[in-house]
This record gives structure tokens, sequence and C-alpha cells, in this order.
């Protein structure tokens, strides 16, 4: 057991990189502690996938390290990591009974059957296909097949990660929660690094210890489903983590106060004068009031059952706020109030600090 | 409430019934009716019944010719199945190089039959010949109008060089089905390259392999132009495959009904082991799904 180290990786699909946007993945300095449960959170060719890639070997990375413990492993082949990778879409050998599957990894590295049936008949019990191992897998349903395809992973001792990509996708939604719970279960066991490649923001939060969303090739937060929903520290981390995401507005802020159009806005932090080039201010819709005043006004009300969201124009800007059920949504004209506390402040996109 | 009679559907049909008529049913019955009578011109037909079914049946001609028949679809099975397969395997995946195989290996399947056959005609000749007066030049006993070995070997690399393209062609649609995953899956679980072509790229072009067998089987079983312009059957009877035997004993005999009665045989024998061939290649996968 180890941790993954992956030093100043970055990865360029084009055989000679010159700018920037050649990479699909940039530079990316980042242990995985062993043992832990990480979602890597992103939406379509952000470099969610070369990045799993790189961790369990079918790509080389154009730059950088990658460390097993002290080991380099950046040039070894996928074989001979220890790793498993369960895709998007089940992987089965369909000639094969469903035993026949789950010996397949270990037959490849030449154990004996006795040792192999021992191990075969351990997972088996564990991923609940006891009763199935003579069954052909072809014959068997998404889920089944994606147990199996995880199940070639587990039955490998030597394996102390295993990666996931987007492995619910071809699911039924009800069985993806039996199937997120059994991971859930079988992570606990066995103790094993996860890595877990998502796009659906639910998924990634109820799933991982730890998150990392990325965009356009790049980490862009990684932290605890509590810190991307509190302090993002991307502009696109609060656009993409909550439901409405995070309302980004132009600013110009100085001191304590945040001016957009004719608007004052309250900040708790004292930022010095950082003028109006890229600022941005963001407020997440649940930490925003709807008070008397003239503000903003409404343009729809959306009832969600539980709360309402309220569609604002505000100095031009369509904001969102986030009302509790019981909660009277004025109509026309309404004031703001900002939780001064929760208003944060992006120069080009990133988390800005106040001065002290 | 009573449904009305109405026949008009049959207008409908007409055009396909006359069309099937006239392109396949009437030609075979025509045959039906000669393997059945004797002539001996003026119109004039006798019953003889099954005579000529015997009479061919028992002919140590049509043995022969069968024999060779049977000889040389199986080594054409036995050569270009697997050359396919190996071929499609090493074809690059994408890019330029791709699209350049795949029109190198559709170069042979357009071009006409005796026209493939005339090429290698004059390609083989041992005066004019590139290949033959090359090999002649080495010192290679080879002349295909002399030796039988030699006519054999023409035949059937020509008949390679035509189709193998084919089973190439087929064979990278079915692996081109494959998604990277299993690869990637593959490579994780430690798979030999063996491994990879037994238990995924095999599995996925079973079907159409299924489908190149059965074609190659049917044509080769049935081969007639590139033997008869190259070697016109000989020398002697060495090529003279059951079709050449056949138009022989039809055109240039005149036998009609012996040739009526060879021809249902021979129709009879490629249906017999397509059947055998489709049979034994989807038992596996009936007992799967039953």
């Amino acid at each position: 057991m180890a941790e993954i180290h992956l030093k100043n990786i970055a990865h360029s699909y084009t055989a000679t990189p010159t700018t920037p946007e050649d990479y699909a993945l940039k530079a990316l300095d980042h242990v995985w502690e062993d043992g832990g449960a990480y979602a890597l959170l992103g939406p379509s060719g952000c470099g969610k996938t070369t990045l799993l890639n790189i961790i369990s070997g079918l790509l080389t990375p154009s730059k950088g390290q990658v460390l097993f413990g002290d080991e380099d492993v950046t040039t070894r082949d996928t074989a001979h990591r220890n790793i498993a990778q369960v895709f998007q879409f089940p992987v089965i050998y369909d000639t094969m009974t469903v035993r026949g599957n789950l010996e397949f990894p270990l037959k490849n590295r030449g154990l004996n059957q006795t040792a192999i049936d021992a191990r075969v008949e351990e997972i088996a019990a564990m991923l609940g296909l006891t009763e199935r191992l003579q069954e052909r897998a072809s014959n068997l349903s998404a889920d089944a097949k994606q147990i199996i395809s995880l199940g070639r992973g587990l039955v490998r001792s030597d394996v102390n990660a295993i990666l996931f990509d987007e492995p619910l996708t071809v699911i039924d939604p009800h069985k993806k929660w039996e199937l997120r719970s059994k991971l859930k279960e079988l992570h606990r066991q066995f103790g094993f690094t996860m890595v877990y490649v998502t796009h659906d923001q639910t998924e990634a939060l109820t799933f991982a210890d730890k998150v990392v969303v990325m965009y356009e090739g790049e980490v862009v937060q990684i932290g605890t489903p509590e810190e991307l929903f509190e302090t993002p520290a991307h502009t696109f981390v609060g656009y993409f983590i909550g439901s409405p995401g995070m309302n980004i507005l132009r600013a110009t802020v100085e001191g304590r106060t945040a001016t957009i159009g004719k608007s004052k806005i309250p900040l708790s932090i004292d930022y010095g004068i950082l003028g109006s080039s890229g600022i941005e201010i963001g407020i997440r819709p649940e930490f925003l009031k709807l008070t008397e005043g003239d503000m903003a006004t409404v343009n729809a009300v959306e009832d969600l059952g539980r709360h309402k969201i309220v569609r604002l124009t505000f100095e031009g800007h369509n904001i969102a706020a986030l009302l509790p059920e019981c909660e009277n949504v004025p109509t026309g004209s309404v004031g703001l109030a900002f939780d001064p506390a929760r208003t944060l402040v992006y120069a080009d996109s990133h988390l800005t600090k106040g001065a002290n | 409430m009573q449904k009305k009679q109405n026949q008009k559907a049959w207008f409908l049909v007409l055009p396909v019934f006359l069309l099937v008529s006239f392109s396949a049913v009437i030609p075979l019955m025509t045959v039906v009716n000669y393997s059945v009578q004797d002539s001996f011109g003026n119109n004039e037909f006798y019953w003889v019944g099954t005579e000529w079914f015997i009479e061919i049946l028992n002919s140590d001609r049509f043995h022969a010719a069968l024999g060779r028949q049977l000889l040389f679809s199986g080594i054409i099975l036995a050569v270009e199945i697997p050359l396919g397969i190996w071929i499609a395997l090493r074809m690059p995946k994408k890019g330029w190089g791709a699209s350049l195989c795949l029109v190198l290996m559709a170069l042979p399947l357009l071009i006409p039959w005796n026209v493939v056959g005339t090429i290698w005609q004059i390609f083989a000749r041992e005066d004019i010949g590139l290949l033959g007066h090359t090999l002649a030049a080495i010192g290679v006993d080879y002349n295909y109008t002399q030796s039988a070995v030699s006519a054999w070997i023409t035949v059937i690399v020509m008949d390679v060089w035509h189709w193998t393209s084919l089973v190439v062609l087929l064979c990278y649609a079915g692996l081109s089905s494959i998604p990277d995953a299993f690869y990637q899956a593959a490579k994780i679980d430690g798979a030999s390259k063996w491994a990879v072509f037994r238990y995924i790229q095999f599995p996925k072009m079973k079907r159409v392999l299924l489908i190149a067998v059965l074609l190659r089987f049917m044509d080769s079983f049935m081969i007639y132009t590139e033997p008869f312009v190259v070697t016109g059957g000989g020398p002697g009877n060495a090529t003279t495959f059951l079709s050449i035997d056949l138009v022989k004993m039809a055109i240039g005999q005149f036998d009609l009904g012996p040739a009526a009665a060879f021809s249902l045989v021979y129709f009879l024998i490629v249906l017999l082991l397509s059947w055998i061939f489709y049979t034994v290649m989807t038992a596996h996968d009936e007992e799967k799904s039953s």
C-alpha cells in the first residue's frame, strides 16, 4: 500500500505542444493519499479521463513523474502497476463464464489453480456473485457486468487503487444507488485508494471524502464537499457545484465594499483596492435574502417543493435566490441582502483572500 | 363486420412474381425438365427418369472434378481466412494509413473476374510475364501450361490475391466495432496478445467471419472465369473444376440431359455444404441463447 504522487504531470495528445491549449492536462502536482476516496469532477472534455489513464498507465504523461510510494512507475506498463480500472461501459469477456472472467487476471499472472479458486470464491461471495459463477457473463444485466468488471480488479490481491471512469453511466437509476453503496462498503472493507471520475455532482459529493474539480485541463480545487460548497476556489466550482450554481457578478471592490452599478455590497474582509478588471463577486443563492426595496426585479419563481428558486434581474445580471418553502415571495421590485461572510471575491476567476 | 373481399393486392405482388419467375423459377424448372429427359434433336424428348442422375453420380469424371473442387475450396479457405484475419489485425486503426490500406484492400475486389484471369495469365507466362519470366530466370521450374502443380499454384495464388481482401475488410469491420475500453481492460488484466485475440477480438469477429467463410466457400466452390481464362481447365484435366466440367458437358458436348442432372447435383452440394457450415458455426450461439 502506498500513496500515489503525481509530480508536475502534464499531458498533450499532440506530438509537439506549443501553446497551453495543446495540453489536455495542464501542470498538476498532487498526492493521492493511501486509502482515500476521491471523486474527480468536471464537465466532459476537461481532462478527467486523461488524468485517470495516466495513473493507471494506459497513457504515459508528456511531462512529469508518477510515483507509487517512493517508486517511479512513470514508464511502467499497466499490467505491472498495482492498479485496476473500471470503465464507463462494462467490459466483460463474452465467451467466458462469470468465474472465467474473475479468474482471468490471476491466470494471466500465472497463479496456481488452488490459489485462484480460493480467491475467486472469496471475492464472489463479497460481491454476491457466488450463485452465478457458472453463468455465461454475456447474459447478465449491465449492473451485474459492471460488478464483474470491478471484481476482476478486486481479485488481484496486489491492487491498492481502483480507478472508476464514470462507472454508473449505463446503469438504471435505481440500481445506481445500490451499486454506489456497494462500492462504499467495499472501500471500507478493503481500504484501497479509490478515484472516481464523474460529471455528476451528486455522485461525487455523496461518494468521496475529497472532491477534485477539474476545468479545462486544470485542477481548480481539491476539497471536501463542504469546502467546495462554502468556499469555491474558482468561479467554475461555484457555478458547477450546487443547484442552481453560485451567482457570479462583475464588480469593483474597494476595502470592505463591492460596487455593482449603483448598488453597494458590504464584504466581511478588507480587500484593499482591487479595482475592477477581472474582479467578480460570488454568492450562493442560499445566502441571498430578499428584503423590502427596489434593488432587483423578480422574473420568475420555480417551486421545487422543499424550496423555491427566485430568478431576479439585478443591475443587468440574471441571478437566483433560494428561499425556504414557507416563505412568501414578493413580486415586482425587491431589495437584496448579501450575507457578507458568504460573499466571496474572485480575481481572474480565482478566489482572493482579503488583506488581513 | 364482414370483410370485403379484395384481390387487388395480387397486382402489387405481380412484378416481383414475374421477376422471380423469369430469373429463377423458369430457368431452374427448364433444367429440371432436361434432367429427366433425353433428346435426339428435332425437339423430341423422351422420359428417362433418374437415369442421368445415376449416370452422373457414378461417373469417374464427376468424382474427379468434385474431388478437385473440394480440394480447391479447402485450400482457399485454409489460406484466405487466416491470412485475412492476420492482415486485418495488423491494419492501422485510424489516420491516413487506415484509409490507404482500405483503398489498397478494396482494389482487387473492383476488378472483373475475366480481367483478373487475363492479368494473371499474362503475369505468369514464362516468355513475357513478369512473374513467369523472373521465376524462369532464377531457375525455378514453373510453367502453368505444362505442370499441374504450377497450374494449381497459379490458380490458388490468383484467388488469394483477388479475394483475401474481402475477408480482410469483413474482419476489419468486426474489429473496429470493439471499444478501446476492452483493450485497456485487457491490459490491466495483464492479458497476453494471444489472450486478447482469443477472448476479445475473435469473439467479436465471429459473426462477420461466418459470412466471410460462407461467401468464400460458395464463390470458390463455383469458381469458373479465372481458371477458365488462365488454364482453360488444364493441363490435362488438372484444373477442371465442377463448373468448367459442367460447361464443357453442356455447351461443348451438348449433352443437355446429363449436364442438367450435373447442375442439380452441383446445386444441392453447394446448398448442403453451406448449410453445414452455417449450422456448425452458429451452433455455439444458439446454445448460448437457449
